[in-house]
């Protein structure tokens, strides 16, 4: 039974691929539960108080309390709205968010689609996000949800160019574009030291790029009092509240991928007692941290200003990424180490 | 709409611009309440902030008007709800002015303790959702666990967490719990630790002090010309507190430094209040090593309740009780003004007795009040972002506003 069920997806190319799409899907979905779970667990021992502990044990239903209840209100559709556009909103930041796993490897050769541009195509879908946002702040018809709406547009498309530029850097020193070929790349360790710089901008910068503290001023809580989603509802709701924690955890899929070895064992460590744990597990343990990082900061870290943002992005990050760029790849060129292709 | 053709800008003959108006609040997190500021913003930029007021307003001066002296207590914790003590500390004062009354000694340290624990409430709550404000979360929690404990003492001393009712003309409801004075020492010993905790995440970090240095100036000029008091004056660099400048109760007696800022934005005024935590719980550690052993009320029944014993044998002592518990007691004509350091500023009561048994006229002001005046001052040209910091610095209650 068990073989001719093996048989018939390994032998129908298109259910095949159905499958990988789906073991990469839901326990995606089951990983944004968990993480907000995390997140108020995390919080709440910074803050000196419990978080949830009342919906199962240790309050590990909660995720699925929160689920459950989102699912069963009523969608408010506000009656000045534009509703196709409403309700597509939601809808467009979903599925943004998922469709960028596709490229991203969890352990050699565990990718969905281990295309050459794989980067490039990464980049293309997280800068499309900011269309879900405009349209939801344009579409409610609500003065705080449009301002909500231009901040992120202008934040987004700010951080992604010093986003862009950072990217460069690494690209030059693996020369490739495909990110199981980045991470496999064997850079010296001067080289990932020369990245190191360009490593805490990318987290500053994906911060940002996810509307998390403290650059969460589209949602903006004490100004615009969730800002973009303010008018939003039941599943739409929870769609925007989905794609944003998947977009949470794509990031830090990417900077692991980037500058910290993806799935090989940190910092190279070579012990033979070591080589036993899966790469994918490596992979996640790393992704952890760099959620953690950013649960971390929201609990410290009060909201920047909007011009505040703007001048970090535009008069900080960029100068000092474009100059970075140029650095590095002139100690490339100079030391004659530039990859080839 | 002569009002409307004033705030717009004609590009040309045709073309006239509106500015993007806002309506920030009731409903608002960052509105402390149920402020209802309309804001017309040019962008983010902030054009006019037009606070109005009066969602919370309950009539309680005119309320007043119709209790005795001793039901109209309670009106005052509802004025000021983060700090209440303070509040009916005026009252009584007020009372104890007309009738001549002088408090004991115990009660007036009891009083001082209590208002001094007031400040700290108060500020712990400004100052953790004024970060809350401007972002950040983590204080406000850590905040509230510290404000508990303040709110423990009020309920062992009065039996409410929130509304005492503690304060009487003539001295304070009763003696202090054994045991009290000794918690609250290590309270006010163990206190300043925690504002260490407060300040390592807030006094130094770069955004905090991005989003609130050089936000909401208020000149020395201003800041006395708008009617500033307490820590909003004195972050504008004015050394002036009633407990100093006039002190009544024991404070000629106590030892404290008042803090005063100097360039008159939230970040100073942030800073005024982180001191005068401090400065405060110093007070609390001398009110109760000064405090004498013996009566809290004035040996005057017509003013005071007499003793639950007296009243089993004493005849007179059961007709003191009935009246003063009906009728309660009457106040010889005249007007008086008593204010106090509210931690918010000068809290006044002006108070006209009839001779009645009660108050003909009863004036609040409210330090609240005057800070609001300033919002379109302190908030134009800034940014909605800073609009919510500089609200948050001003430290509204609407209690005591819209009263």
């Amino acid at each position: 039974m068990v073989d001719f069920i093996v048989n018939f997806i390994v032998s129908n190319p298109l259910f095949y691929t159905l499958v990988k799409i789906l073991s990469i899907v839901l326990p995606l979905l089951g990983a944004v539960a968990y993480l907000t779970y995390a997140e108020r667990k995390v919080m709440a021992a910074m803050h000196l108080r419990q978080g949830p502990m009342m919906v199962g044990p240790f309050g590990l239903l909660q995720p699925l309390a929160d689920g459950l209840k989102l699912f069963s209100k009523e969608t408010i559709l506000p009656s000045k709205s534009n509703k196709v556009v409403f309700v597509v909103a939601p809808i467009l930041t979903f599925i943004l968010s998922l469709l960028a796993w596709a490229v991203i490897p969890f352990d050699e050769g565990m990718v969905l689609a281990n295309i050459n541009v794989g980067i490039l195509y990464l980049f293309a879908i997280s800068s499309l996000g900011v269309y879900g946002i405009l349209m939801a702040g344009w579409a409610s018809n609500s003065r705080y949800a449009f301002l909500g709406g231009l901040r992120s547009a202008a934040q987004m498309v700010s951080y992604e160019v010093s986003i862009g530029f950072v990217m460069v850097t690494v690209l030059l020193t693996t020369g490739s574009l495909n990110l199981s070929d980045i991470v496999l790349a064997e850079r010296p360790f001067w080289m990932d030291m020369l990245l190191f710089p360009m490593f805490i901008i990318f987290i500053v910068s994906i911060l940002a790029e996810t509307n998390r503290t403290p650059f969460d001023l589209p949602e903006g809580e004490s100004e615009l009092c969730g800002g973009y989603n303010v008018e939003y509802s039941s599943m739409t709701f929870a769609l925007f509240f989905l794609g944003e924690y998947a977009n949470m955890i794509l990031m830090s899929c990417l900077t692991v991928v980037l500058f910290m070895g993806g799935w090989l064992p940190p910092l190279g460590i070579e012990i033979s007692w070591l080589s036993w744990v899966p790469g994918i597990i490596w992979f996640g343990f790393k992704v952890s941290t760099i959620l953690f990082v950013f649960i971390w900061a929201r609990a410290t870290l009060p909201r920047y200003r909007y011009d505040q943002l703007m001048r970090l992005g535009w008069k900080v990050f960029l100068p000092f990424s474009l100059l970075w760029v140029v650095l590095v790849a002139g100690i490339l060129v100079g030391t004659n180490t530039l990859p080839v292709l | 709409m002569v009002a409307k053709k004033e705030n717009t800008v004609s590009v040309s003959e045709q073309t006239q611009i509106k500015p993007f108006t806002i309506n920030f609040g009731p409903q608002h997190p960052a509105a402390h309440g149920v402020l209802r500021l309309v804001l017309e913003m040019d962008g983010e930029i902030v054009e006019r902030a037009d606070p109005h007021i009066g969602l919370l307003h309950r009539g309680t001066e005119k309320l007043i008007e119709y209790k005795t002296y001793m039901q109209a207590m309670p009106y005052f914790d509802r004025l000021d709800y983060v700090a209440p003590m303070n509040q009916e500390h005026a009252f009584v004062l007020a009372t104890e002015n007309l009738l001549g009354i002088k408090v004991p000694e115990r009660a007036q340290y009891i009083r001082v303790l209590f208002s001094e624990l007031g400040r700290i409430l108060n500020h712990i709550l400004n100052i953790t959702t004024f970060a809350l404000d401007v972002g950040a979360i983590t204080p406000a929690l850590w905040g509230f666990e510290e404000r508990e404990k303040g709110m423990e003492f009020y309920e062992r001393v009065s039996g409410a967490r929130l509304h005492a009712n503690y304060f009487r003309t003539g001295g304070v409801h009763q003696d202090m719990p054994d045991g009290l004075a000794e918690d609250m020492y290590y309270f006010a010993e163990e206190f300043p630790k925690f504002i260490d905790d407060l300040e390592g995440l807030l006094t130094e970090n770069r955004i905090f002090k991005q989003r609130t240095v050089d936000i909401g100036v208020v000149s020395k000029k201003d800041a006395i010309e708008w009617g500033f008091t307490g820590p909003m004056l004195r972050g504008s660099g004015v050394a002036w507190d009633l407990r100093k400048s006039q002190p009544y109760e024991v404070y000629d007696r106590m030892r404290f430094d008042i803090p005063v800022g100097k360039t008159g934005d939230c970040y100073a005024r942030y800073l005024v209040r982180i001191e005068e935590m401090r400065q405060s719980a110093e007070l609390m550690k001398q009110a109760i090593d000064g405090m004498p052993k013996g009566e809290v009320m004035v040996d005057d029944h017509k003013v005071a309740p007499p003793k639950r014993a007296d009243m089993k044998t004493s005849m007179e002592a059961m007709i003191h009780h009935f009246k003063l518990y009906t009728e309660g007691f009457n106040v010889p004509e005249g007007e008086t003004y008593a204010a106090i350091e509210a931690p918010k500023g000068e809290f006044g009561v002006y108070l006209v007795a009839d001779g009645s048994s009660k108050p003909y006229r009863c004036h609040i002001r409210a330090p609240g009040f005057a800070h609001l005046q300033a919002m379109e001052l302190m908030s134009k040209g800034h940014m909605l972002a800073d609009a919510v910091a500089v609200i948050g610095s001003m430290d509204v209650v609407f209690g005591e506003i819209d009263r």
